[in-house]
Parts: structure tokens; sequence; C-alpha cells
């Protein structure tokens, strides 16, 4: 008898053990399906009351109900855009240092710095954006860059510290240690045949490395997306640092706005229905946005693993 | 191909050389940088009453945000509780059960997307399920929305160590005539228990210094964290709050407070890591 029951306590068990971790996996699932129906609901209101202009024009009237995003929308195109201009080539050529030129013993001390920058909370980025790198801007680096470039319409107006141009070296600074370990990972993946050849050509380390980039160009665009998805998502050094101003201007010095700082200084002051349903369409869009460039770099980061994975 | 004297491609290189190890010495001196600020100007905001006081109003000295500590390590530990069931189950479903499975490959896929998802996002979520429903904030919402985002975290770890125990362990369990569930919790988790809790404690670092997520839904109080179904004082949002006020004491809580979560996030990073590394030495 208990030789019979065994057994099958045991599969129905097992069959109540898999069910859960299902389960639990589906969750993931109904998470994003969920974040998903709950952002556009949310925002209908501002989808239909304001449509394609929401994008396209730059009002921001809690009064008078009137909101169209373009400021935001811009702010974070360029402070992203700063950001990555800075950090792709200089994690390119920190995760060159670590792979090629440094030896073991230093190469692991700096990477373990590099790792511990993705690790600081970002509100420290903002709090030490706000009190320490943007009076230095203001002081010193922003007067230099508007005697040297002669006033070009860059770097115009006065040159107080916060706006556009800090938030993106703050970003620049944040994103780098993503972009740099995943670089990393491609020199990595470089086989040594290709190095020797060109070493054996008598190629220099830097003619050597050219060639490696040659070799793993795809994986370092993916790189640059993973970067760049990071860079359109964070919030809060941002909000420190941007300025708040629903304006645009050419000037990179101006004070400005972003998607995610809207949304951190105004969505908890959003009272009326059609103002908090703006905020949504802003986080509805980000949220595409991001999914987006996420989605690509994963399998764009999956097809050249399989590819050189296959070599 | 364009023709380059000897001199100058060696020159060229050199350059490169210096330049790239300039920049890695950059990332180390902005690391340095931030941590010396920090420091220096938290460490004379932190005194006895800074753990142990509530927050005085600006301008009276005093006080300290004894709240807001207690607050956010609830929210935290009530996030760590939501998440790790779901995490580790999800985890063991991808390890163990899922493979290659078209299911599978859907979760992994959107797993990594929930983990890149801006934080800001799940604030606004967790804003519209479950503070606009109850008409106010609460450190449930809070705690949930932190949950959210370190529930990827711990699935993705999660099934990253299961797949380093070795499949003829479980071999030898199932031929012994042990279940599948008994094989995964008594032999496979006890075989990657080390890597297990080094992933857990490293995502409850990760999550511990978020604030865009807790910015509408635990909000900010100036009380006891008496009533979690009411806005709840943490310090993240604190340091925000602080940070934006013309007030000077009230900055230079922030920095203390900016002091406290940075060294123990840095701290257990760093011991874990040191652990992690032991352990693959031996």
């Amino acid at each position: 008898m208990k030789l019979l029951l065994e057994p099958s306590t045991q599969t129905r068990n097992d069959g109540i053990f898999r069910l859960l971790t299902i389960v639990a996996a589906s969750f993931i699932l109904l998470i994003m399906i969920l974040l998903f129906i709950e952002l556009l609901s949310n925002s209908w209101l501002s989808l239909e009351k304001f449509g394609l202009q929401f994008l396209l024009t730059n009002v921001w009237d809690p009064v008078r109900q009137e909101f169209g995003a373009l400021s935001s929308l811009y702010g974070t195109l360029v402070s992203t855009l700063i950001a990555m201009l800075i950090a792709v080539p200089l994690s390119l050529v920190i995760a060159l240092f670590l792979v090629e030129m440094a030896p073991p013993m230093v190469s692991k001390f700096f990477g373990m710095a590099i790792e511990l920058l993705a690790a600081i909370p970002s509100i420290i980025y903002g709090m030490w954006g706000l009190f320490v790198l943007a009076p230095l801007m203001a002081k010193y680096v922003q007067p230099f860059l508007q005697k040297i470039s002669g006033n070009l319409f860059l770097f115009k107006g006065p040159p107080m510290g916060i706006g556009m141009f800090t938030a993106g070296i703050i970003l620049a600074i944040m994103v780098l240690p993503f972009i740099s370990s995943v670089m990393r990972e491609v020199f990595l993946m470089v086989p040594n045949v290709v190095k020797e050849s060109a070493v054996g050509m008598g190629a220099t380390t830097w003619e050597m490395v050219k060639v490696m980039v040659r070799y793993g160009i795809q994986g370092m665009i993916g790189a640059t997306f993973i970067g760049l998805s990071r860079a359109i998502g964070e919030t809060m050094a941002v909000t420190f640092v941007i300025g708040n101003s629903h304006s645009i201007s050419t000037s990179l010095f101006a004070p400005a706005n972003s998607i995610t700082a809207t949304l951190a200084n105004e969505f908890t002051e959003a009272s009326e229905p059609v103002y908090l349903s703006a905020l949504v369409e802003l986080s509805l869009l980000l949220f595409v946005v991001t999914f987006i460039i996420q989605m690509v770099s994963q399998l764009w980061l999956k097809r050249v693993q399989k590819r050189m994975g296959v070599q | 191909m364009k023709e380059r004297s000897e001199r100058s491609r060696i020159y060229l290189d050199i350059t490169v050389r210096l330049f790239s190890a300039f920049s890695a010495l950059f990332g180390l001196v902005i690391l340095i940088w931030i941590l010396t600020v920090v420091i220096l100007r938290g460490i004379s905001a932190i005194n006895w009453e800074f753990f142990t006081e509530l927050p005085t109003p600006p301008g009276m000295g005093g006080g300290g945000l004894a709240n807001a500590i207690l607050g956010t390590v609830i929210i935290t530990v009530v996030a760590t509780f939501i998440s790790v069931p779901f995490g580790l189950l999800a985890g063991v479903y991808l390890s163990e059960f899922g493979g290659q499975s078209k299911f599978a490959q859907n979760v992994r896929f959107l797993t990594n997307i929930l983990m890149g998802t801006p934080s800001i996002i799940i604030g606004i979520f967790v804003y519209t399920m479950l503070v606009r429903p109850f008409g106010h904030f609460s450190g449930y919402a809070g705690s949930v929305a932190l949950a959210i985002l370190m529930f990827p975290l711990v699935t993705r770890t999660t099934e990253d160590i299961l797949q380093l125990v070795p499949n003829a362990l479980r071999e030898s369990a199932l031929a012994l005539g042990m279940p599948r569930w008994k094989v995964t919790i008594n032999v496979v988790f006890r075989a990657a228990k080390k890597g297990l809790i080094t992933g857990i404690i490293l995502s409850v670092a990760r999550i511990s210094g978020e604030t865009a997520p807790l910015l509408f839904t635990a909000l900010n109080s100036p009380y006891w964290p008496t009533n979690f179904t009411d806005s709840t004082a943490n310090l993240t949002v604190t340091i925000f709050n602080y940070a934006m006020s013309p007030y000077e004491d009230w900055q230079k809580a922030a920095w203390g407070a900016s002091f406290l979560i940075t060294f123990a996030v840095l701290i257990t990073t760093l011991m874990v890591r040191y652990l992690v590394r032991e352990k693959h030495g031996k």
C-alpha cells in the first residue's frame, strides 16, 4: 500500500512545486503587461486631449491645463547625447586599458573602482553634482569654454553651473561603468589569433586595438545601447542639476528639463486629472523608448555572442 | 592604405596608451572625489542625536533622522521579503524547468527588460496601482515598488548561480529516487547557498539607495514610521527634500544621510564581493 501511495504523492508534490515556479515566473509577464496597461489607461485623458501635439509643442501650463512636452523631450535627448559623446570613447579606452595594457593587479584594482562607481546611488551623484561640481563648472569650466570658443551659441548665457551641460557630464560618469564593462567583455571575446596576427605583422598596440575594434564593433554598438537606455532613464542626478525650466535654449549652459526631472519634480504636485495624465503620458513615452532600446540591444548582443562564439 | 613613418606610429601608440591610462585614472579620481566629499561633509552631521532623534524644523538646530533611518530599513526589509520568494522560484523555473522553451525565453527576455526599466517608471506604476485608488501614500506602496525593482535582480542571479551547480549532483540525487522538488531544495539550493545569499544581499544593496520609486509611493514624513499605511519617512527622499531646501542645517543633514547610505551600500557591496572571491580562491 505504502509503495503504491508514495510515488503518486511525490509526483503530486513535484507538480505543485513546478507549478509554483511557473506562477512566480509568470509574475514577470504580469508586471510588464500591467505596467503597460496602467500607464496607457492613466494617460488616456492626455493622449485624447493633446494627441500628437503633446510631442510637438512646448507649452507647460498647469493653470490653463495646456501641455506639450517638447522641452522635456529635447532635454532628455540633448543631455543623453552629451553623455554618450563623452562616455562612449572614454569607456572604450578604459576597457582597452583594463584588458590590454594594465598588469593584472592594476587592472583588477581599476576595474573594481570603475564598478564601484556603478554602486553609488543616483541621489549621491545628485548631491555631488549640485553642491560640488556645479559651483566648479560655474566658476572655472564654463567661463573657460566661453572664452576659448569665442562665445559660441552653445555656450552662451551666464555660467550658472546647473543646466544641460553639467547634467550631461554627470550622466556620462554614471553610464561609464555600464558601457565599459560590456566593452571589456567584447575585447575579451576577440580570439587571440586575431590579436597575434596583428602583432605578428608588426602592429603597435594601438594598431592591434583597431583590428580588435573592427572585429568587435557590433558588440560595442550593443554596449552603447545599454548605456543609452541607462542615461535616458536616469532620474535623481539629473533632477538635481538640470535646472528645472520648461524652456528650450540652444545654449547648453541654460537651465533645462528632462522627462525624468519633470516627473520627479512635478508628479506629487499634480492635482488636476489632466496634469497628472500628461505626466503619466511622459512616463509611458519613457517606458516605450527604453523598452525598445533594451529589446534591440538584447537581440543585438545575443546575435553578436552567437556569431563570435561560433568562430 | 596610408603610409606612416615608423616614428609617427610609435608616437601615436604612446599617446593612445597614455590617454587610456589617464581615462582609467579619471574614473578612480571621480570615485575618490565623490567619496571624500561625502565623508567630509557627512561626518560632521553625524552624532548620537542623528540616530536617535526626530528631525527638527529648519533653524532650530539639533534633531536627527532616526525616523528616516528606521523607515528605510523597514521599507527595504519588507520589499526583500516580498521579492525574494518570487525571485527564487522564478529563478528555479528558469534554471531547472524552463530550459530553452518559448515561455522561459520570453520570461528571461522580459526579466532583462524589467531590470533596465527606469526606476521612476516603477514608482509611477505603483502610484497608479496602490496610491491613487486608496487616496493616500503608504510605506507598503514604497515596499512594493522596491520589490518590483528587486524581483528581476533576484531572478537573474538565482538562475545564473543554479546553472553553476553541476548536473551530476542533480542526476545522482534523482537516481536515488528523490523527487524533483526535494532535489532542488535539499541538494541544488544547498550547493548554491553561498552564491544565492550573495546575490540577494547585492540586490538589497542595489535597491536600498533608490530614490525615484519612493518619491510617489512612500513619500516622506517627519514622524516615526508607526503607520505603514501612511506616508513613511525614508532616507533617500529626505536627502532629496533637504538638499533642495534653502536651509543650511537641512542641507547638512542631507549630507549626513548621504554618508550613511553611500557607505552602507558600498561596504556591503565590497564585503560580499570579497567573500565571493575568497570562495572562488579556495
